[in-house]
C-alpha cells in the first residue's frame, strides 16, 4: 500500500494498493497553493482509506515535469513524509501517471502528454503503449519545447491535473515488476533564470 | 531544565536550517548553506535558494534528530518559519512541515522569522549556564542579507513592535553590493570585515542615511542605506576617473563605520526615547566585528544592558524556530491551522500564523 502525492500541476494526494487499486484520492487543481493545501489532502486521504501510516510500504513522489515552486511541495511533503514514516520514497516521473490513465482508456497506439511549463512553453512527453508490466513505454521526454516544436501527434492529451492515484499505481506495478523507482529528483528542466549584470556606472 | 520537545525549520532564504530543542535547551542546530552557489552571482537569487533547500531538507532533519539523540515520535510539535522571507524559499519549508505533521500527527506552529530572531538568544545548549530570560522589555536590533528592522520587544509571544526598518537595501545586502564595488568576493560582511582591519574609518565621511533632522522626523528609527551604497560607488569612480590606486582598506573601513554608526545610533536612541535600557542584536550582520565592538561602546555608554546571541544562533537557523515553537507549546497556545501559507511580507506583530 502506497501515499502518493503529486504537485507537479494542482496538488493530488492518493491512497493505493495494488490489489485493491485506489482507495482514496484528492486533488485542489489551484496552482498557487500548494503549501496551503498539501498536508490537508495527505491527512484526508489516510483517514478516508481508513489507512494508518504504519500501513504503508512506501511513498510515491511525482518528481514533475512542472513549474518549480508548485513542485518542490508536494516534494518536500512527500520526502519528509517517508522520513518520519520511515517508508522508502519512490520516484514516478508525472507525465507517466497522464498516460497510464489515458491507456485505461483506451490501451493501444502512441500518445503525448503535454502539461503547461508557463513562459509560453510545454513539457511534452511520447509515449508508445503499455508494456506487460501494465506500465506506459515512454520512447521520447519529458521535455521542454515552445508549442510549435512539440512533435505533432494524433493522440496528444494537454493535461492540467496529474492523478494522483494513477501516479500511485505506476509505483506499485514498477515495484511488482522488480524493477527500479525514479529517483525522487526534480525535473525541472530548466536552469535558475540569472543573469549576471556588470556594475553600472552610477556618476 | 525542561519544556516542550520541539523541531523546528526554517528555509526563508539560503540557509536550511533544522533545529531541535527541548524548552530553552538547544539540543541541535544543522544548517545547510548553499551561500556559495550565490557567490558567483553576488547577491542570493532566489529560485537557487529554493532548489538548494529541497536537496538538502531531508539530509538535514534526519542529522538534526541524530545529533540531538530523538526521535520524531519523541517530539512535542514542530515549528516552521512561516514568514517573512523568499515565498519559493518558505514554501520548501512549510512542505516539508506539513508532510512531518500528516506522518506524525503532531501539532505544526507557523511562526515568524524575526521573532525567531529575537527568540535565538533565549537557547543555550546543555551543560551550559541557561540564557536569561527575555521578561523585560528589550529593544531588538535585527540585521542581515534580507532585514534590517528594529523591533520593540514587550513580549516574545504577545506583543512585538516595528519602530523601523530599512526603507531600500538591507544593510547585508549593502555589504555585498559594496564588496564588489571594491572587487571583493561575495559574501561582503566578513570581506569588508577583514579589509577595513587596516584601514582608517575616518578616512572618507560617507553619508549616514535617515540622520538628518528633517528624515529624523518622519524615519526616525527606519533606515536606508541605498544612498550609501551610491556614494561609495561614487568615490570609487572618481578615484578610478583620476588614475588613483583606491585605499581598499580605508574605503571598506569608512563604508562600515557609516553602517555600524546609523545602526548601532538608531537603536540606542530607541533605547533612550523609550526608556529601555536593553538592546538585543540578532541576524547575520552581527558577526561583523565593528558593528559588535561599536554596540559595546555605545550601550556601555548610554547604561543600556547589551544581549547577542552566540553567532551559530545569529545566522538563520532552525533552532530559533524551534525555540519560539516551544515557547507557544509551554504557553498552552493552539497550533497554526492546517491551511496556512508562506507569507513573504509576514508582519513582526504576527508570531503565530493562524
Amino acid at each position: 500500500m502506497l501515499l502518493a502525492i503529486d504537485s507537479s500541476a494542482g496538488t493530488a494526494a492518493a491512497v493505493v494498493d495494488g490489489a485493491r487499486g485506489i482507495l482514496a484520492e484528492r486533488a485542489v487543481a489551484d496552482t498557487l497553493r500548494h503549501a496551503e493545501v498539501v498536508g490537508e489532502l495527505i491527512t484526508a486521504v489516510l483517514r478516508e482509506a481508513g489507512v494508518g501510516v504504519a500501513d504503508l510500504d512506501a511513498v510515491a513522489i511525482g518528481v514533475g515535469p512542472g513549474p518549480f515552486t508548485g513542485l518542490r511541495v508536494g516534494m518536500a511533503a512527500g520526502r519528509a513524509f517517508a522520513l518520519a514514516a520511515a517508508r522508502p520514497a519512490l520516484g514516478v516521473v508525472s507525465h507517466d501517471a497522464v498516460a497510464a490513465a489515458a491507456y485505461e482508456a483506451d490501451p493501444s497506439g502512441e500518445l503525448l502528454v503535454v502539461t503547461d511549463a508557463r513562459r509560453r512553453e510545454l513539457y511534452w512527453s511520447r509515449y508508445r503503449g503499455l508494456d506487460a508490466a501494465g506500465l506506459p513505454i515512454r520512447d521520447e521526454g519529458p521535455a521542454l519545447a515552445r508549442p510549435a516544436d512539440v512533435p505533432a501527434r494524433e493522440r496528444r492529451i494537454d493535461a492540467t491535473a496529474v492523478p494522483a492515484g494513477m501516479l500511485g499505481l505506476v509505483a506499485e506495478r514498477v515495484l511488482a515488476a522488480g524493477r527500479a523507482p525514479a529517483p525522487v529528483v526534480p525535473l525541472y528542466l530548466r536552469s535558475p533564470d540569472v543573469t549576471l549584470s556588470a556594475p553600472k556606472r552610477v556618476s | 531544565m525542561t519544556g516542550p520537545l520541539v523541531l523546528g525549520i526554517e528555509t526563508s532564504c539560503d540557509e536550511t536550517g533544522v533545529g531541535i530543542v527541548r524548552g530553552r535547551e538547544l539540543l541541535a542546530n544543522v544548517i545547510a548553506s548553499s551561500m556559495e552557489e550565490h557567490a558567483r552571482y553576488g547577491g542570493v537569487v532566489p529560485e537557487v535558494a529554493a532548489r538548494a533547500h529541497l536537496e538538502a531538507i531531508e539530509p538535514a532533519l534526519q542529522r538534526a534528530l541524530d545529533e540531538a539523540g530523538v526521535r520524531l515520535a519523541d517530539l512535542d510539535a514542530l515549528a516552521v518559519t512561516a514568514g517573512p522571507g523568499l515565498a519559493g524559499a518558505l514554501m520548501v519549508g512549510i512542505g516539508a512541515a506539513k508532510g512531518l505533521a500528516a506522518a506524525t500527527g503532531l501539532p505544526l506552529y507557523g511562526v515568524n522569522h524575526l521573532i525567531g530572531h529575537v527568540g535565538a538568544d533565549l537557547l543555550r545548549p546543555p551543560g551550559e549556564e541557561p540564557a536569561p530570560p527575555l521578561d523585560e522589555a528589550t529593544v531588538a536590533l535585527l540585521v542581515s542579507g534580507g532585514h534590517t528592522s528594529l523591533l520593540l520587544v514587550r513580549d516574545l509571544l504577545d506583543d512585538v513592535e516595528l519602530l523601523g526598518e530599512t526603507i531600500d537595501d538591507a544593510a547585508g545586502e549593502a555589504f555585498d553590493k559594496v564588496a564588489r564595488l571594491l572587487g571583493l568576493p561575495y559574501p561582503g560582511g566578513p570581506e569588508i570585515d577583514r579589509a577595513a582591519k587596516d584601514g582608517d574609518p575616518a578616512a572618507i565621511r560617507f553619508p549616514r542615511g535617515l540622520t538628518q533632522p528633517r528624515d529624523l522626523e518622519r524615519h526616525r528609527y527606519d533606515f536606508s542605506f541605498s544612498g550609501l551604497k551610491t556614494a561609495v560607488a561614487r568615490w570609487v569612480e572618481k578615484a578610478d576617473d583620476e588614475g588613483r590606486t583606491l585605499p581598499v582598506a580605508d574605503v571598506a573601513a569608512s563604508f562600515r563605520e557609516a553602517v555600524a554608526d546609523v545602526l548601532i545610533g538608531k537603536a540606542v536612541a530607541a533605547c533612550t526615547d523609550r526608556g529601555v535600557p536593553r538592546l538585543l542584536l540578532g541576524g547575520g550582520v552581527v558577526a561583523n566585528a565593528r558593528v559588535r565592538r561599536l554596540a559595546e561602546e555605545r550601550c556601555a555608554a548610554a547604561g543600556v544592558a547589551l544581549r547577542i546571541p552566540p553567532l551559530s544562533l545569529c545566522t538563520d537557523n532552525g533552532a530559533m524556530i524551534a525555540a519560539v515553537g516551544a515557547g507557544l507549546v509551554a504557553a498552552g497556545r493552539a497550533p497554526s491551522g492546517p491551511a496556512f501559507g508562506a507569507d513573504s511580507t509576514l508582519p513582526v506583530t504576527e508570531v503565530l500564523v493562524p
